[in-house]
């Protein structure tokens, strides 16, 4: 099973590679991660997500909980959530792909945030599957290069994580 | 009052109440060990290899109580203290380790002696540091300290650049007490299971208490031995849970799992309530997990939440301290109708009493050849059981563990977690330098004797006492017993026989030991009076039977009632 979990942590040098390098010791895997820094940047935020059983999860969230620096292990696939991502896409846009691409990024609500005589660079966001369904779009009209930010997520309501 | 790097460390030591630190100087550190020469209270032990400081100060923790204290320089000296750190961190043993660095400037340009000792020792330690600023070094030990003694004990490392040890801040006295919000172990156990677990106690018709290290680690033995005395259950221990229940008791049935007891395994095996308290059901312990007490609940108490569920599935999970979940059960057994109401474990003794029939220790007597188990078993009874046992790793120290009755906690070294070869010489020396009035007996093999040998050189400049009994089989000797049950016996470079070993007596002179030999088992008895009676360091060989194997064994992977039995 999928999991998304948050993790704050105190801001201080390692942290990242303890997190990650605790994933990799123990043999998890992690499809995605993202941080930086909250609050008053004395603590960060960092968002994951992995796959396994209620087994492993729980060993991942007892096992993160037991890293000194680390505060608080939240699981938010257990609950309502919110996530999101941010994908950019430089894609060729040779004279007459111009309008063509631009009404894609429209259609997915996302905006052009740099162009030249030769591409654009198209900003995204928005869950996997639709970040997914704009890159399947602009693809066949020639993606140079893609990057992606990893899942950031939140809990609905007046939960806090 | 303004202090330099090299002053604030030992102001720290003196508030921690440090007395004895373990180590070896070198480029990065000069300036520490020379405010170390000027401080009276500290008394420095030089060992002759980094992982002998480690397994000292590893020793000396585990006799005692407190934190071990390292002290090693950077590069190779901290590479060389990565062993002992693994091996402290497997089985929970409290240790600060400092570690030498290149100045600031030089950090992460190849400098000579450089190694990125944070990264590498993140994963075998419970916490690392690399100071920034001198105005951070001290609040940095006194959590290092704090860290390493609380929860599930382990050893951090604090890696100390050259120059932070020169630069001067203010620096104020303090007691050792710190707040570390992100860090809250989790002590007093969850009430409502442990209701849970007392009632579960009071059903049970076939109990067996299974305790582990942590007994030991948190000093619940009292508790540990007054809750199976109350119950009149049967109690087994992990290797490293042993001295945590007296073993001359009638309620213990030895150790369980890989070498355990036929009976302890047969009667895990058949429980209906297995009291697992500060053991982690290893692997060596469990055999095949599908298997493992199949009819059983479990309660698991611990303090590392990560050790609960993680390889076996258990019913009342408690988080806490050994000690105060023990005193709550107990109080609780005694407040409850249990004493008027005991449950009959008659017919549950009269099974064990069964298995116990089988004599699963006994082994084959021999006047020409010496059998590595009598010299154990005259050891203890010529010891009354009150020596401080240390071993190395292999079938020697399983012997020891069958053989040698523990009748209360930290007399037992043993590196059960990583199984390190070459822990038990300079184990031994952090334990008689904690405890000089002690016997302390390093029982090793002869493989293992010479992992880290060289520290007969620090038993010699420190006239430490220790007996050291050396059981040569002139073969890797659990190698070996794998090779001939599971390879065929195809002794593929586990045989020592051809002058592959030194002249143990002769080794002995060389340094200012006194060397014995017995080759015969009428001799057994003589060399180890003789070796309790000499003053000073005492290396004594016994030339055992060649090819005995360590029985019981449950074969790896196997359920542990399938066992192989002599």
């Amino acid at each position: 099973m999928r999991h998304v979990l948050s993790v704050l942590v105190n801001n201080e040098p390692g942290v990242l590679t303890r997190v990650s390098g605790l994933f990799s010791a123990r043999g998890f895997n992690i499809e995605s991660l993202s941080v930086a820094p909250v609050g008053d940047g004395s603590s960060s935020r960092i968002t994951m997500v992995s796959h396994g059983d209620s087994q492993i999860t729980e060993q991942i969230t007892k096992q993160l909980n037991k890293l000194i620096p680390v505060i608080r292990v939240v699981d938010l696939t257990d609950g309502p959530h919110v996530e999101r991502e941010l994908m950019l896409i430089k894609v060729s846009a040779e004279r007459e792909m111009r309008a063509e691409i631009m009404r894609i990024a429209d259609i997915f609500r996302s905006r052009v945030v740099d162009a030249t005589q030769v591409s654009f660079i198209i900003e995204v966001t928005g869950g996997s599957d639709k970040l997914d369904a704009c890159l399947a779009m602009l693809s066949p009209l020639g993606v140079v290069e893609m990057v992606r930010t990893g899942k950031v997520a939140m809990s609905r309501g007046e939960k806090k994580t | 009052m303004k202090l330099n790097g090299a002053e604030i460390f030992v102001q720290c030591l003196q508030e921690m109440n440090v007395r004895t630190i373990f180590g070896y100087p070198g480029g990065a550190i000069l300036n520490i060990y020379d405010e170390i020469y000027k401080a009276k209270f500290l008394r420095h032990i030089l060992v002759r290899h980094e992982q002998g400081a480690v397994h000292a100060a590893d020793g000396y923790a585990r006799v005692t109580g407190e934190v071990g204290v390292v002290l090693v320089t950077s590069g190779p000296g901290a590479t060389n203290a990565v062993t002992g750190l693994a091996t402290a961190n497997m089985d929970s043993i409290p240790i600060v380790c400092f570690s030498g660095q290149v100045s600031s400037s030089l950090i992460g340009n190849d400098a000579f002696q450089e190694a990125d000792t944070v990264g590498i020792t993140r994963s075998c330690t419970k916490h690392n540091y690399l100071v920034k600023k001198v105005e951070d070094l001290a609040r940095i030990i006194r959590e290092a300290f704090y860290i390493a003694r609380t929860g599930r004990p382990g050893p951090v490392l604090i890696d100390i650049p050259k120059d932070i040890l020169t630069q001067k801040t203010e620096h104020v006295y303090r007691d050792g007490r710190v707040d570390i919000p992100s860090y809250r172990p989790t002590i007093e156990g969850h009430t409502g299971q442990i209701r849970r677990a007392v009632k579960l106690m009071q059903k049970a018709q076939r109990p067996v208490i299974y305790s582990g290290g942590g007994v030991i680690l948190s000093n619940a033995a009292p508790e540990l031995t007054e809750l199976a005395r109350i119950l009149g259950a049967p109690v087994t221990n992990t290797l490293m849970g042993l001295g945590g229940f007296p073993a001359n008791d009638s309620l213990f049935l030895g150790m369980l799992g890989m070498h355990g007891t036929y009976e302890a395994n047969m009667a895990v095996t058949r429980s209906d309530l297995l009291i697992a308290v500060g053991a982690r059901f290893d692997d060596r312990v469990t055999g095949k997990v599908s298997e493992f007490a199949p009819e059983a609940e479990i309660i698991h108490i611990d303090i590392d939440p990560t050790s609960v569920s993680k390889n076996v599935k258990v019913d009342i999970p408690i988080v806490g301290d050994v000690k105060h979940v023990l005193s709550k059960i107990v109080e609780l057994v005694k407040e409850s109708t249990f004493r008027k109401q005991k449950p009959d474990y008659a017919a549950w003794w009269g099974e064990i009493e069964t298995w116990r029939r089988r004599e699963c220790l006994k082994f084959n007597q021999d006047d020409r050849v010496i059998q590595p188990q009598s010299v154990i078993k005259k050891l203890h009874e010529l010891t009354q059981g009150n020596a401080i046992v240390v071993t190395d790793v292999g079938q020697h120290q399983m012997w020891a563990a069958q053989f040698y009755g523990f009748e209360r906690p930290r007399r037992w070294l043993t590196s059960g977690g990583l199984g390190t070869m070459g822990y038990g010489l300079p184990a031994s020396l952090g334990a008689i330098v904690a405890k000089p009035d002690e016997q302390v007996f390093l029982i090793s093999g002869d493989g293992s004797i010479q992992m880290n040998i060289q520290e007969l050189g620090t038993a010699r400049q420190y006239r430490l006492p220790i007996k050291i009994l050396i059981l040569n089989n002139s073969f890797l000797g659990m190698v070996r017993q794998w090779q001939e049950l599971f390879y065929g016996r195809r002794y593929s470079e586990t045989d020592l026989s051809d002058m592959a070993a030194p002249d143990f007596q002769k080794l002995a002179e060389a340094y200012g030991a006194t060397g014995l030999l017995a080759e015969r088992p009428d001799q057994i008895e003589p060399v180890l009076r003789q070796t309790m009676e000499t003053p000073g360091m005492v290396i004594a060989e016994f030339r055992t039977n060649r090819e005995c194997n360590v029985y019981p064994m449950v074969p790896a992977g196997a359920a542990m009632n399938e066992m192989i039995l002599l």
